[in-house]
Order: C-alpha cells, then sequence, then structure tokens
C-alpha cells in the first residue's frame, strides 16, 4: 500500500509513464522488440536445457560407475588384477565383461552386435529384462538388446547364430539407451562359459570391468585405490569414472544452451537499438521540456534518472510480457524439437525464463543509457531555444 | 556588500560568426540590489535576452565577472550553476514553457522536487504558491493545455516562487497575453516585489517601466541608459 501510493506521489515515475503512453504505439513498437529478444532468449534456453535433461535421463544412473579398461599395451584385464580390484574398498559389486563384436545372425538376417559373456547375477546388476527371462548360469542360453531384437524382429524363443553356434533367445531387454562399458541395446549377453567356448581363440581375460561404487561422492577415492593398487610399476588398467563423461556432457550442453542464447540475443540486440532509436526521438523532441527543466533546477544526475526510469518501465513490463510469453514460446519449442513436453516442466527452465527477463531490462537500460546522457548533458540555453 | 543581489563588471559576451566577430554584451556593469524592480528594455538584438541569461545562471561571460548573492558564477561548471538557478532564481518565460505531461500543481512542484523536498511538503507549499499567483486551487490537476494564457502563466509564476527563490527574472511575461491579463501579470510582479522578491523583467513593452525603480536600456549590447 505504501509502495502503491510513494509510486504514485513520485513524480519521476509519473513523468516516465506519461511520456511513455504519450506515443504508445512508439513504445508498443520499441516494447515488441525486447519481447521477441526475451523470448528468444528464454525459449532458447529453455530448449538447450531440455536437450540436456533429455540425455541426461537418457544416460540414466550411470554416475556411480568406474569402468577398467586395460591401458594401452595390455590386451585384457587378467584374472589376477580382477582379485586385487575386489579388494578395493567401498565398492558395491565388482562385474567382470568379455566383450566380442561380431556378426550375428537371424534366419537368413544379419547384423553387427556386441556379444558379452557375463555372468548372469552381474548381468542383473547391469541390464533389465523386458520380456522373458535371464539366461540360467551355464547354459547356451541368451539374452538380446532391445534394439537388436527389433532389427531382427526375433521372439523370446527365437534363435540366433553367432560365430557359426546356435543360441535361443530366452529374454529381451529393455531399451537401456547409451551406456558406458556395455551398450546393451545391441548386445547378446550370454554366460562367460559359453562365451569362452565360441571365442576360444581368444586370450583369458576380460575386455574391461565395471565397479560400482557405494555413493557417488566416493567415486575418485576408490578410483585412486585402484590406481594406487594396480599401477604402483607400471600403467596395467586405465579406470574411467563415469561421472567425469557425465560432467563433460552437462558442460558440453551448457555450451549448447549458451550458444542457442545467444543466438537469441540478437534478437535483443537489435530491441536494444531500438529501444536507443525511440529514447533519442523522444530526447530530440523533449529537447525544450529538458530545457526547462534544467532551468527551474533539474541537475545532470536528475534528467539522467528521468530518463533512465522511462527505459527501466519500458524494460521491466517488455521483459516481463516477454517471460510469460517465453512459457508458450519454450514449451511449443521443446514439442517442436524434442517431440516431447515433459522436460519443459523442469524448475531449472525457468531459471531461463528469468534470465531472459534480465536481459531483457539490462537491454532496455542499456538503449536508454545513451539518449539519457545526451538529454542530460544539453546545455540549458541551447535546450530552451530548441523549436 | 550583502545588498547586491546582482552584479556584473565588465561582462563581455562575444561570439564569432564566420570571421566576425559579434558583440552580445559589452563590457557592461550592473549593479542590482536586493528588493529592486528592474526592467530591461532595448530592441531586438541589443542583448537584452544575453543579459537575462547571464542573471539566470544559463549562459557564462566571455570576459568579466557575474556574481548573484555574492557567488561569482562565472567559473562555476553545470550542475553548480543549476543548483544556484534551483536556489536563487525563478523563471517566466514569454511562452509559459510549462510541462505538458505534468498538471498544473506538479509543474508548481517540479523545482521542490529538483530540491528534494517530501511529497507532502511540496503539494502543500505548492497551493500556497497557487495561492499567491492568484489561482483557484481547482485547477491544480488541469493539464497545462486545458487552462488559458493568463492562468498558464499565473502557473509558470507560482513555478518561479516555488523554491523561495530571492530573484525572479522574467522574458516578456506580457508578450503572449492580452493588454488587461498582462496588467494583472505584471501587478502580481510587483506584489511579489513589495514583499521583497528581486525582480528583473526583460520587455518591449513601454508601459512595464512605470513599474520598475530601474530601467535599464540596452542598445547593441551596451547599457546606454539607466534610470532610477
Amino acid at each position: 500500500m505504501n509502495l502503491t501510493k510513494n509510486l504514485r506521489s513520485n513524480m519521476y515515475v509519473q513523468l516516465a509513464r506519461r511520456n511513455l503512453t504519450r506515443h504508445s504505439m512508439r513504445t508498443v513498437l520499441a516494447a515488441i522488440g525486447i519481447i521477441i529478444g526475451v523470448i528468444a532468449i528464454s525459449s532458447m534456453g529453455i530448449l538447450g536445457n531440455s536437450l540436456k535433461l533429455s540425455v541426461s535421463s537418457s544416460l540414466g544412473d550411470v554416475g556411480n560407475e568406474l569402468i577398467v579398461y586395460p591401458a594401452y599395451g595390455e590386451n585384457t584385464v587378467t584374472e589376477k588384477q580382477l582379485d586385487q580390484l575386489k579388494k578395493v574398498g567401498d565398492v558395491e559389486s565388482v562385474i567382470p565383461v568379455m566383450i566380442s563384436s561380431g556378426k550375428v545372425e537371424y534366419k537368413s538376417e544379419s547384423t553387427y552386435g556386441n556379444v558379452y559373456g557375463i555372468e548372469k547375477d552381474d548381468a542383473l546388476l547391469l541390464v533389465e529384462v523386458d520380456e522373458g527371462k535371464m539366461f540360467r548360469a551355464g547354459s547356451s542360453d541368451c539374452v538380446v538388446g532391445a534394439s537388436l531384437a527389433r532389427h531382427f524382429e526375433v521372439k523370446v524363443g527365437g534363435k540366433i547364430t553367432v560365430k557359426d553356434s546356435q543360441f535361443r533367445v530366452v529374454g529381451i531387454l529393455e531399451e537401456a539407451g547409451f551406456g558406458f562399458g556395455i551398450s546393451p541395446d545391441q548386445g547378446v549377453f550370454m554366460s562367460p562359459q559359453v562365451y569362452e567356448k565360441i571365442y576360444d581363440d581368444k586370450e583369458d581375460g576380460y575386455n574391461n570391468v565395471i565397479m560400482k561404487v557405494k555413493t557417488v561422492d566416493d567415486i575418485e577415492i576408490v578410483k585412486t585405490a585402484i590406481e594406487d593398487r594396480l599401477n604402483k610399476k607400471e600403467e596395467v588398467v586405465q579406470v574411467l569414472a563415469t561421472n567425469s563423461i557425465l560432467d563433460s556432457i552437462d558442460e558440453i550442453f551448457n555450451s549448447i544452451s549458451l550458444f542457442l542464447m545467444g543466438i537469441g540475443s540478437i534478437s535483443l540486440l537489435v530491441a536494444g537499438v531500438s529501444i536507443l532509436n525511440v529514447m533519442l526521438m523522444s530526447t530530440m523532441e523533449r529537447t525544450k521540456e529538458i530545457g526547462i527543466m534544467k532551468a527551474v533546477g533539474a541537475s545532470r544526475k536528475d534528467v539522467l534518472k528521468m530518463f533512465m526510469m522511462e527505459a527501466l518501465f519500458l524494460g521491466i513490463a517488455a521483459s516481463l510480457v516477454g517471460g510469460i510469453l517465453s512459457l508458450g514460446g519454450g514449451f511449443v519449442v521443446n514439442i517442436l524439437i524434442l517431440k516431447e513436453s515433459s522436460y519443459f516442466f523442469a524448475p531449472s527452465n525457468f531459471l531461463y525464463i528469468i534470465a531472459g527477463v534480465l536481459f531483457g531490462v539490462v537491454t532496455s537500460l542499456a538503449g536508454g543509457m545513451y539518449p539519457a546522457w545526451k538529454a542530460a548533458n544539453m546545455r540549458p540555453l541551447d535546450a530552451l531555444r530548441y523549436e | 556588500m550583502p545588498d547586491q543581489i546582482v552584479e556584473l563588471q565588465n561582462v563581455t559576451k562575444m561570439y564569432t560568426l564566420g570571421s566576425n566577430k559579434i558583440y552580445a554584451l559589452n563590457k557592461v556593469d550592473l549593479s542590482i540590489k536586493k528588493g529592486d524592480f528592474v526592467t530591461i528594455m532595448g530592441p531586438s538584438g541589443s542583448g537584452k535576452s544575453t543579459l537575462l541569461n547571464m542573471i539566470g545562471c544559463l549562459d557564462l561571460p566571455t570576459e568579466g565577472t557575474v556574481k548573484i548573492n555574492g557567488i561569482d558564477i562565472s567559473t562555476l561548471d553545470d550542475d553548480k550553476l543549476t543548483a544556484i538557478r534551483r536556489n536563487n532564481i525563478g523563471f517566466i518565460f514569454q511562452q509559459f514553457n510549462l510541462i505538458q505531461a505534468l498538471t498544473a500543481i506538479e509543474n508548481v512542484e517540479m523545482p521542490m522536487i529538483f530540491n528534494n523536498a517530501s511529497a507532502d511538503v511540496r503539494r502543500e507549499k505548492a497551493l500556497s504558491m497557487f495561492e499567491r499567483a492568484n489561482l483557484e486551487a481547482e485547477y491544480a490537476d488541469h493539464k497545462p493545455n486545458e487552462l488559458s494564457g493568463g492562468q498558464q502563466q499565473r502557473v509558470a509564476i507560482a513555478r518561479a516562487l516555488a523554491n523561495d527563490p530571492p530573484i525572479i527574472l522574467a522574458d516578456e511575461p506580457t508578450g503572449n497575453l492580452d493588454t488587461k491579463t498582462g496588467k494583472s501579470v505584471m501587478d502580481l510582479l510587483s506584489d511579489l516585489n513589495a514583499k521583497g522578491t528581486t525582480v528583473i523583467v526583460v520587455t518591449h513593452d513601454q508601459k512595464l517601466a512605470e513599474y520598475s525603480n530601474l530601467n535599464i536600456r540596452l542598445s547593441d549590447g551596451e547599457v546606454c541608459h539607466e534610470f532610477d
């Protein structure tokens, strides 16, 4: 209540409001520029953020995994090294995986896929069965990834051929998306015993070992512990922390968001120039008025305040409208580009709207600065004589 | 000399127009005492307005010194000049020069805003200035273009009085008014003068000289006559 009363009795505020409404068409046009700029920035930011969210959600909760690879020059992670890995503390599970890529055949069709030799219980820690069941330990059955199954149109019970051996498909896995260490969607999973039988020409040992740590916070500690234990003499394994991959993906998408917002900000720049133009026009038109005010005692600061107030009001009003419309804009962009709206409602998206609104206000102020400065520094006598 | 409210010594204002030097004022000495009613007369281009602008701290001399209330303004910067205008000088213009976006009362309040007066003080003071300028309070919320010329000039006078300046400067205050309204405006200025305000009027109108106790005639930038 007190604030509204103060605003009403503050003549700078009144003057700014009246001067803005004096040329309402011009004001509206300048405002439209800001509105579009704010929408562009906010929507682009929301798009980038939603992209990031959709990628991170398809990455799932891989953040608490460490993947141990043989170091450069080594072919496999050996049994002995695996035993050492199992002794590292703060680890929930150690999952050795054998991987080969090769031709997978079904009926007359064939494609390339990854063949994984992995213990049944370990497999259950990494993937989930959608249809059917997991293979039994030691059996010559297999489960296949979702996209491989889709490709072959193979059903549970079908028989696929890997390296001239036939395997019965007992289960089809859930879609897993992109993964580290293993990529289940394009994979064939079987028990290590069977795997070793068909790939008997390969060297003993594992292609990688996936280690799940108890909490993500421990990941760096565990990583160092592994390196200390195994790489003491020479580097035999490489350890990859998936959370650092997620971090760099985050970083990449933040850059993308920033880039998209940069594109959006070009329109805001244009809007800033139009504010500059409009304010400059009104400065020229009001030259005499400025002269009068200076004659009756307005200091440069007073005049500056008056004009900046106008730019501020215009900026706030237009940016708020832009912010509200960005809600719709972001939604539409998400549907058009991501074909999905669910990521739109993430709270982090609203930060981009706030950012857009702030940019809008700052742009208006920046655009109003030169005209205000020009008005403030007019010589009162010249201004008074201006007709 | 505290009773010398305006003092010009050897004031010259020169403009260069191409290679010609034009003297708007040429070595003018002038002294105005507190409580004087001064009329400045002379043909167009005689330097009347330049002289008025100089006294009003809107213009600075090329040479010489101008003292307002004992302060030499010749070397002051824009903001200091503004402060002197704000506290010492009330302007009345031929064209009234009211701010169209503001109501009559807000126009009167304006100089007080620049003096950081609070809203309540401003309104009260502005209304009392209305009274002194013989304006009815009912016109307070009218925009300038809804008022007659005489009313507008009264608003301008009320505005000029807002910060209680010791000096009122009027540039052809009756120039845009009919004779009767013009007379009432001059009577008002005379009234203010009687209460102690120094009034300086620039005019073409010979008849206004009868209000003054000091009549200055300018010709080609020089003071040619001073009548007491």
